[in-house]
């Protein structure tokens, strides 16, 4: 390498690091500042409708990693199947969306909120009225397209820049 | 000038490294600085995918891919969704086929931002490269996002097609993105590519001949930058490739450089493909009629994708049951690795750690 030729490279590399100092930052500061989250996020908080849940199990048995308890009786009178139990430990799911998939019934959302940590390991384990909605337990959009139009808009960073070039 | 020989040192760099990439250890035999042996020690973050997936449903195994090689989750499943669809005999719509492509080339330009920026990081381009690269890739996660709900392990791809057709505003979010990628990939060259501490650096370092190359059956821009017209996407289309036009950039020397040249050349020619894809993207359904649990016929399929890595591909083996018999992953990141020996020998410490960021591997694919 030439000796006369040395730095012009490092002195073009620096205008383009001068010229970022001018721009405005694209991070957000995150407890202060929230972005909104993909309207299909697929938080960890699994959500399920009690009234639409018959019991079938095929939740259960999608489920790669075996999250989901089912305990369920026969109802005489009705002819149908009784949920008595319906247990997950979100210690071992991996948020595939599997089940919410595969659910015939649509019974089984994903859930919209992302900050999921708890203090004791056993609040890991959630069942029945844990695992209904309510309003800090929001579904997700995640293959239920009419709670995806309802969501708030996800924020793009493609459209927060906004200088061309 | 006479050389001083020394007693030869061994030097253990990793398993926890900061220029690792992951937990992987080099056993190097030193004499003074300069490496006389290697000896690439991997394993530690085994977690017996390959079984795993013998005990799963087909689908059930999706989420496992998105853990090889975190970076690239998409490609990944698309090479599993591939040999699947070529194990049962299954066709996919043709929206299904061109958004793969869109995704698959998206997929790509993020896991070759890592990549680069990577390298110059361990070039001594503390983290602004890294940063600046770190932006764009998070563009296209949003991308992702917005698809399948998740940033990192997306599991997006069914077999037959895609769990959900894209929102309205991905397209107009897409047209966006491949819109202000050129000029920051521009930038990214004006940033660096002609910096001379960089090419005092990587010019001529750790080359990997030719013959050795195809030898040790490397594939992706390793191979690539030693000359080799290599890519699945031309040899072997796969999906809908052959109806793009898009040139293999290749590299003369096969150093670090050029395997650096390589990806970022690759990056153009991604946004190249999205570009027509996204002209060319028809209407209509993204998924076929597919059984819940797909029972492929008794046999064997090897469904193998371009990468971003290399070659990666799915070998599977159905007894005609809802589980494969036997799942093997063909990872380009492992098989990439076995050249670090001889692209290390005579070089020194310092340069230890470009020869091995030039290669790019993730630990999750090459212990699986």
């Amino acid at each position: 390498m030439k000796f006369e030729r040395y730095g012009k490279g490092i002195a073009k590399g620096l205008t383009v690091t001068i010229r970022h100092l001018l721009r405005h930052p694209v991070t957000a500061q995150y407890p202060e500042q929230r972005l909104n989250v993909s309207r299909r996020t697929r938080g960890n908080e699994l959500i399920w409708d009690k009234e639409k849940c018959t019991g079938c199990a095929t939740c259960a048995k999608t489920c790669p990693q075996g999250v989901i308890h089912i305990i369920t009786s026969v109802s005489a009178e009705e002819n149908k199947y009784v949920v008595e139990k319906f247990e997950m430990d979100t210690g071992y799911c991996i948020s595939c969306g599997l089940c919410v998939e595969a659910c015939p019934y649509e019974a089984l959302f994903m859930g919209y909120a992302f900050e999921r940590a708890k203090y004791q390991r056993g609040e890991l384990v959630q069942a029945d009225e844990m695992l209904l909605a309510s309003a800090k337990r929001r579904p997700s959009g995640y293959m239920h397209p009419e709670i995806a139009s309802e969501l708030p808009r996800q924020t793009l960073l493609v459209e927060r820049i906004t200088e061309e070039k | 000038m006479m050389a001083i020989k020394t007693e030869p040192f061994v030097l253990n760099i990793g398993p926890v490294h900061p220029s690792t990439h992951g937990v992987f250890r080099m056993r190097a035999t030193l004499d003074g600085e300069v490496i006389v042996n290697l000896e690439p020690v991997f394993g530690y973050l085994h977690r017996g995918i390959e079984k795993l997936a013998e005990e799963r449903t087909y689908t059930g195994i999706i989420p496992l891919t998105d853990r090889l090689d975190y970076l690239a989750s998409m490609s990944n499943n698309l090479a599993y969704v591939l040999a699947v669809e070529k194990l049962a005999g299954i066709s996919i719509p043709e929206r299904a086929e061109y958004l793969r492509v869109i995704i698959a080339e998206l997929q790509r330009i993020a896991s070759h931002l890592i990549a680069v920026g990577a390298f110059l990081n361990d070039c001594g381009a503390f983290f602004t490269p890294f940063l600046y690269m770190f932006r764009e890739r998070e563009k296209i996660v949003d991308l992702f996002e917005m698809l399948s709900g998740q940033r990192l392990l997306y599991n997006y791809m069914r077999i037959g097609g895609f769990t959900q057709d894209i929102p309205d505003e991905f397209l107009p979010a897409l047209d966006k993105f491949v819109k202000q990628m050129p000029s920051f990939i521009d930038e990214y060259d004006y940033l660096l590519k002609e910096n001379e501490i960089l090419l005092a650096r990587a010019k001529g370092v750790g080359i990997l001949p030719k013959e050795l190359a195809i030898n040790i059956s490397a594939s992706g821009p390793v191979l690539r930058a030693s000359g080799v017209k290599w890519d699945i996407r031309k040899v072997d289309p796969y999906s809908i490739y052959d109806r793009f036009e898009f040139d293999i950039p290749t590299g003369t020397a096969g150093d670090c450089y050029d395997r650096y040249r390589v990806r970022v050349e690759e990056m153009r020619q991604s946004l190249r493909i999205i570009r027509q894809a996204m002209e060319q993207l028809p209407a209509g359904p993204i998924r076929s009629e597919v059984p819940h649990l797909v029972r492929p016929p008794a046999g064997e399929a090897y469904g193998h994708i371009e990468a971003p890595k290399g070659e990666l591909g799915f070998y599977l083996v159905s007894d005609n049951s809802i589980a494969p018999y036997r799942c093997h992953i063909r990872a380009p990141s492992l098989l990439n690795l076995t050249a670090l020996r001889d692209m290390m020998i005579g070089w020194k410490i310092q340069d230890a750690i470009i020869i091995f960021g030039s290669i790019d591997i993730t630990m999750g694919e090459v212990d699986r």
